[in-house]
Order: structure tokens, then sequence, then C-alpha cells
């Protein structure tokens, strides 16, 4: 057997909090509560274990990341372990001293998330007053300190008509690169599917607005642009594959090989409090099940794309044919593509309206 | 413009890193790495923010007792590539 090569990243969901209840939102349903976070000590020992290990970049996220009070202090242990440091950032909790503490602490890149190019839909996405003026401010904040800026525009049906805005946007807010982040569909987002999912015209419209400021602002702004599922005929890579590139840990300590993996039923996915990060990478049952090849059925196992786009996403898979070891139906090769095509023919009639996300309400008591 | 006069840095975000679990140098960005040739990794340790383009090259030149024209021209050609993909920036 070869050697397993060790992760790349490292995915750290510090705290599901956020004071945003995007609709799209990547965390799972069941969302952690603050006391269930790991303390800050324990994450520095990740922070730690991840970069002996192999880990080269570190991606700090969320929910909001900035709400732990102790944000400064693990950015400072990110940089001591020699991490390359992202914040993944909602920007509404950010002031200028907290940014440039941040800074001077080893941060080493911002990313920031923007719901809309303008205030009333951005805010009646992300389901928050007065949220987009503080996102520009915290930008401004960012590029002062010095800090490289990515703006992070998650499109879909609702703001992806104001993709040209949104390009508009980074180049006034000072950012290096834009990602226009097609949501994906699961947990929170699979449930407003309906309400988000883009039609085909407004992809195609899209694409060209992508391809087209490409060129014109070469040298200026890097647009990272993909595809997405709904409208793709081969999956996406995901994660580069399971168990290959990336090391996600919960805010509950969990290791998981992508940051949705806890919808998948059947795992129990290793503590980060009882195991090292190398035990869990090389060892663990949960991040061997689904690496390489050997665990596929057809049409993937005799596929040529097999090591190219790793079956797609086993949470897509799981989510959409009940069977997370399928083919992802996002592959027209699946039996299950279809899904897709009557999902975006649903979307075209269905109204706009959201289930935000939120904490689930305390069961009553009795 | 990367001429002879130009100072280079690595670009804002961009660092050059030890990665000793996989024995080589590593270039980090924002949401991107790459590992840099032979060549390149030479030129990329001279690049501090200090040092002309003119500069690298005289010491790369001694180092490798190569003619300082050709160098500066390679070295020249190099950096002006990696400032076109945002690595470097003068």
């Amino acid at each position: 057997m070869t050697a397993i090569a060790p992760p790349l990243g490292l995915l750290a969901e510090l705290t599901h909090r956020c004071p945003l209840r995007c609709p799209y939102c990547s965390n799972p349903v069941e969302l952690t509560r603050a006391a269930a976070e790991l303390d800050t000590a324990t994450w520095a020992r990740v922070f730690q274990e991840a970069a002996a290990l192999g880990v080269l970049q570190l991606h700090l996220s969320g929910g909001e990341p900035t709400a732990r009070r102790d944000i400064v202090e693990l950015v400072a242990a990110a940089a001591q372990a020699g991490l390359y440091t992202n914040l993944i950032t909602a920007g509404v909790t950010l002031d200028a001293p907290r940014v440039a503490a941040l800074a001077a602490a080893g941060l080493d890149h911002v990313q920031l998330s923007v719901q809309d190019a303008e205030a009333a839909g951005a805010e009646r996405i992300g389901g928050m007053a007065g949220a987009h003026a503080r996102k520009l401010e915290a930008a401004r904040h960012v590029t002062d300190a010095g800090l490289p800026l990515t703006l992070n525009a998650v499109v879909h049906r609702q703001n992806l008509d104001r993709l040209p805005a949104l390009v508009d946007l980074a180049l006034t807010l000072g950012a290096g690169r834009l990602e226009v982040a097609h949501v994906q569909y699961y947990g929170w987002a699979l449930a407003n599917r309906a309400a988000l999912l883009p039609t085909r015209a407004q992809l195609d419209a899209a694409t060209a607005t992508v391809d087209a400021a490409r060129v014109a602002l070469k040298g200026r702004l890097v647009i990272d642009y993909v595809v997405p599922d709904y409208h793709a005929h081969r999956p996406k890579a995901c994660m580069g594959g399971w168990g290959s590139r990336v090391m996600a840990v919960s805010p509950a300590g969990r290791a998981l090989p992508c940051h949705a993996a806890e919808s998948l039923p059947g795992f129990d996915f290793p503590d980060v409090r009882a195991m090292s990060l190398r035990d869990i990478w090389e060892n663990s049952e949960a991040f061997a099940r689904y690496r390489g090849t050997s665990w596929m059925a057809e049409p993937c196992r005799s596929c040529d794309r097999r090591e190219v786009d790793w079956g797609g996403c086993r949470c897509q898979a799981f989510a959409l044919t009940g069977d997370a070891t399928a083919t992802d139906p996002a592959c027209a090769l699946s039996p299950h593509h279809a899904l897709l095509d009557l999902a975006v023919q649903d979307a075209a009639v269905a109204d706009g309206r959201f289930t935000y996300r939120e904490f689930a309400r305390a069961a009553p008591a009795g | 413009m990367i001429d002879a006069a130009a100072i280079p840095r690595l670009a804002r975000g961009v660092k050059l890193r030890e990665d000793t679990v996989r024995g080589r140098w590593i270039v980090l960005a924002p949401e991107r790495m790459f590992v840099p040739d032979d060549i390149a990794l030479e030129v990329l340790r001279l690049v501090d923010g200090a040092r002309s383009v003119g500069a690298i090259a005289d010491e790369l030149a001694a180092r490798f007792a190569a003619p300082r024209d050709d160098i500066l021209a390679d070295v020249t050609e190099m950096l002006s590539d990696l400032a076109a993909k945002g690595v470097v920036s003068a």
C-alpha cells in the first residue's frame, strides 16, 4: 500500500454563531451551540498538528469566525504554527482596531462575503438590517491594514442578474480577487433550492459577464468561477477527492473530509480531542471510506475521469439519491441526472421565499 | 515594469515558505499555491524589497560564475512573468 499524501489545507469552522441568516448557509441544519465549541488551547494544538502533518493553508471559517472572542489569539497561534492563514468572514463584526489586531497577529488574507451588489437585496438575502454598509466598511479596514482582500459573492437566481455590479464592487473595494461562488445545494441551501436555483439563461449571461471581465481586468482582478452543478455535465472534484487534499474540523471538534460530511449517515467522525490529526488522516475509517477509487460503483468505477472528479460530491449523491456511494447526479452519466433538470424546472415556477438559517428552537419543557 | 533598476518585492499576501514535510519550497498566496522550479526559487529567495533586479543578477552571476548579461535577461523575463501572475510587484 502506498503512503497517504498529507493534506494541503485545513478548514477550521470555529463556530456556528453568525449575525447573518443566509438561506444557503453551508453549515449543517443542526447547528452547534457556543458551549460545545473547542477552546483556544485545543484549536492551537490542532493548528500545530496540522502544520506538522503537512497542511500549508488554514481557512478560518464558521459561522462567523470573528464571533469567537479569541479570534486574534487563534490567528496568532496559526501564524506561530507557520500556516498561511485566511479569514473567511461576513465582515459585519469587523472594526478598524480588530482588523489591525488580526493583521498584527499574522493574518495573511481576508475573504469577505457579500450577499448582493446593493443593500436592499443583500439585506433581504442575509436576513440582517444594516449588514451591507458594514461589509463595505470592513473591506476598507482590510485594505487599510495592508491585507489582501478577496470578495466572495455567493450567487443564485435572486442576485445573479447583478453580477456586473458585483464585479464593479470588487474593483471599488480594492479586492485583488473575486470569487463568484454558485450556491451548493445541501443543508440549508437544499431546503431553499426552489428559491435559489438560477435559470439557464441567467447562467449563460453570468458566464459571458465573467469571460468579458477576465479579459478587461487582466492584471487587476482575478475572477474564480465554476459552473454550478445543476447546469453541468460533469461533477466537480469535491474537496479534490475525499481525504485527499483538505481536512475540515467542526466547531465541536469533529474531523471531517468535507464540511458537509455530517449530513451523511453511518459515520462516527473522529474527535480531535481524542485523536491526533495525523492518526485521523492516516488511520481513521471515516477518511478512508471514500478515498481513492476502490469504493466506486459503476458508472464511476470504469470511467476514465474517475481520478479527475473522484465521483463528485458524496453529500450531494446522498441528498439526491439516498445512496452516498452513488455517482454524483451532477454527472450526465448518473442514472439520476434528470433529477437536476426537474429541480431547475420546478424552481422556474417557484416563489422566492426563504427559510432562513437559525438555531433549532429549544424543545418545550415537559 | 521590471527593468534592471526595479526593486521587486513579493506581492501583498504572497509568501515563499519552506514545505519541510514535502522537502521543497512553496509560494503561498490567497487561495492558491505553487512550487517554483529551482531557478525561480534562486531568484525568489533574493526578492527582498531591497535588492534591485540588477543586484539580483549580480549575485546570481557571481554565485554561478555565469555571464551577467545573460543572467540579467533571464531574471528580468522571469520576474516580468511573475509580476503578470501577481506574485511579485515592483
